[in-house]
């Protein structure tokens, strides 16, 4: 059986069994390795990517709840070889430090973006990191990393 | 496995009478978890995300006052920046899980699921809300029926639920830090003047209830502080808390959300 979806900008029909998890047809079928699997209770969000978007759990959704939809995984933030701004201000900021987490904390920080602007506060993005866990660097450049990506991503990006 | 996404109701509802065990599929926050962890494994899915008239809200006039309705496969996320007849309800939405959840989670996968540290079933008790099914509509009082346990039928499909609008209401959480689940969770709402009604979620050993002593306190606007906490017999022990510890924080629960009325 075929889905049919757009990643990362492309349209894909892809032969898997629609019960499997997303995530899992990301990493074995479609080798975009960059979507992680942190934890089996959909608690740690390594696993986010955008959907229509909007991030969510990879981890959490059946391949067959993607047709007709958009999902953009890490792989396919960069643009032109150019690193999405949350990407480069994770470099910039030191925001990483074995970057397990990192693909699914840049997608909660372009989530985070999108609805609350260009400018929110540290509170702000540590309150809506907690469907995030990093074991290495203690959340404080993350957060800097986030506030400065949605000031680089400016309104609407 | 055998999957359908209908987008008529009534196709939805044969698909899962069909025979087998059949699941609807909504947000598939509880599902899919379950089915990871080989509590569940159904036969087939019934996609509910084609139904489109399960999505959104409406205000509207009825007896005994105006109730804001809200589509089952309204996700969390919606109620949270969309419910503002009432503001408790959108503010209890912003506690549920963490953004990723919120962005796919629904009304609906809840309060089927009745879990009894969800959140949801506080807010049904205390709004005296209605749940309007394919086939009947069920009073709050009527519907939750133990943990995990719902007046649904096999295969009775949530439509939308009607909340009242209250006059004020709030709702405090103590989550779990981990699983953001509630170890206890107090709504209260002044449903009709002077009437208040108190639900307790993630602290009975029956799943949700209604606080008497609570309700009283405010109706006759008694010192908050002076309500005993529930029986801790009828609490619910596991290892996060004990049933004396879930009794204290349904006062401090209180308190909390009684100071943040509006
Ligand atoms: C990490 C994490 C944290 C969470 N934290 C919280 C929290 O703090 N508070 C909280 O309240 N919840 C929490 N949840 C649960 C979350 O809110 C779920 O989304 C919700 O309980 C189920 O909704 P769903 O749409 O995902 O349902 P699904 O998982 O799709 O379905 C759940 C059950 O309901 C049935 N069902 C679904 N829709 C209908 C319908 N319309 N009619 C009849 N039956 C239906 C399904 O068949 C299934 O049995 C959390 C979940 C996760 C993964
Ligand atoms: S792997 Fe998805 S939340 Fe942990
Ligand atoms: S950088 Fe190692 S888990 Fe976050």
């Amino acid at each position: 059986m075929t889905t049919t979806l757009t990643l990362n900008g492309q349209s894909i029909s892809v032969d898997a069994d629609p019960a499997a998890l997303l995530v899992n047809v990301l990493r074995d079928d479609l080798s975009l390795t960059g979507t992680h699997i942190g934890c089996d209770t959909s608690q740690c969000g390594a696993c986010n990517v955008l959907l229509d978007g909007e991030p969510v759990k990879a981890c959490t959704m059946l391949l067959a709840q993607a047709e007709g939809r958009e999902v953009t995984t890490v792989e396919g933030l960069a643009e032109g070889g150019q690193l999405h701004p949350m990407q480069a201000a994770f470099k910039e900021a030191h925001g990483l430090q074995c970057g397990f987490c990192t693909p699914g904390m840049v997608m909660a920080g372009i989530g985070i973006a999108r609805r609350h602007g260009g400018d929110p506060g540290e509170d702000v993005v540590a309150h809506e990191l907690e469907g995030n866990l990093c074991r290495c660097t203690g959340y404080v450049n993350i957060v800097k990393a986030i506030r400065a990506g949605a000031r680089d991503m400016g309104a609407g990006a | 496995m055998n999957l359908s996404r209908p987008s008529r109701v009534a196709d939805a509802v044969s698909a899962a009478g069909a025979g087998g065990d059949v699941a609807y599929l909504a947000g598939g926050h509880t599902l899919i978890p379950a089915m990871k962890a080989r509590l569940r494994d159904p036969e087939g899915l019934v996609d509910l995300s084609g139904l489109d008239e399960l999505k959104g809200m409406s205000v509207e006039d009825a007896e005994g006052g105006r109730r804001l309705w809200i589509g089952a496969m309204t996700r969390h996320r919606d109620v949270a920046e969309g419910a503002d007849a009432i503001p408790a309800l959108q503010h209890m939405a912003t506690l549920i899980g963490d953004p990723q959840v919120r962005n796919r989670g629904t009304l609906g996968g809840s309060l089927a699921n009745n879990d009894p540290a969800s959140d949801y079933p506080a807010a049904v008790l205390a709004l005296q809300a209605e749940i309007e099914t394919d086939r009947a509509t069920h009073r709050a009082e009527d519907f939750f029926q133990g943990m995990f346990f719902t007046a649904l039928e096999e295969g009775e499909l949530i439509k939308r639920v009607g909340f009242r609008i209250p006059a004020r209401a709030a709702y405090a959480k103590f989550r779990h830090p981990a699983s953001r689940y509630a170890l206890s969770g107090v709504f209260v709402a002044e449903i009709g003047p002077g009437i208040w009604r108190v639900a307790v979620t993630g602290s009975g050993q029956e799943g949700v209830f209604r606080w008497p002593q609570a309700e009283e306190a405010l109706a006759n606007g008694a010192d908050i502080s002076t309500v005993a906490a529930p029986d801790a017999s009828l609490m619910s022990s596991d290892i996060h808390a004990s049933p004396e510890y879930r009794a204290h924080l349904c006062t401090v629960m209180l308190a909390k959300a009684v100071g943040e009325i509006k």
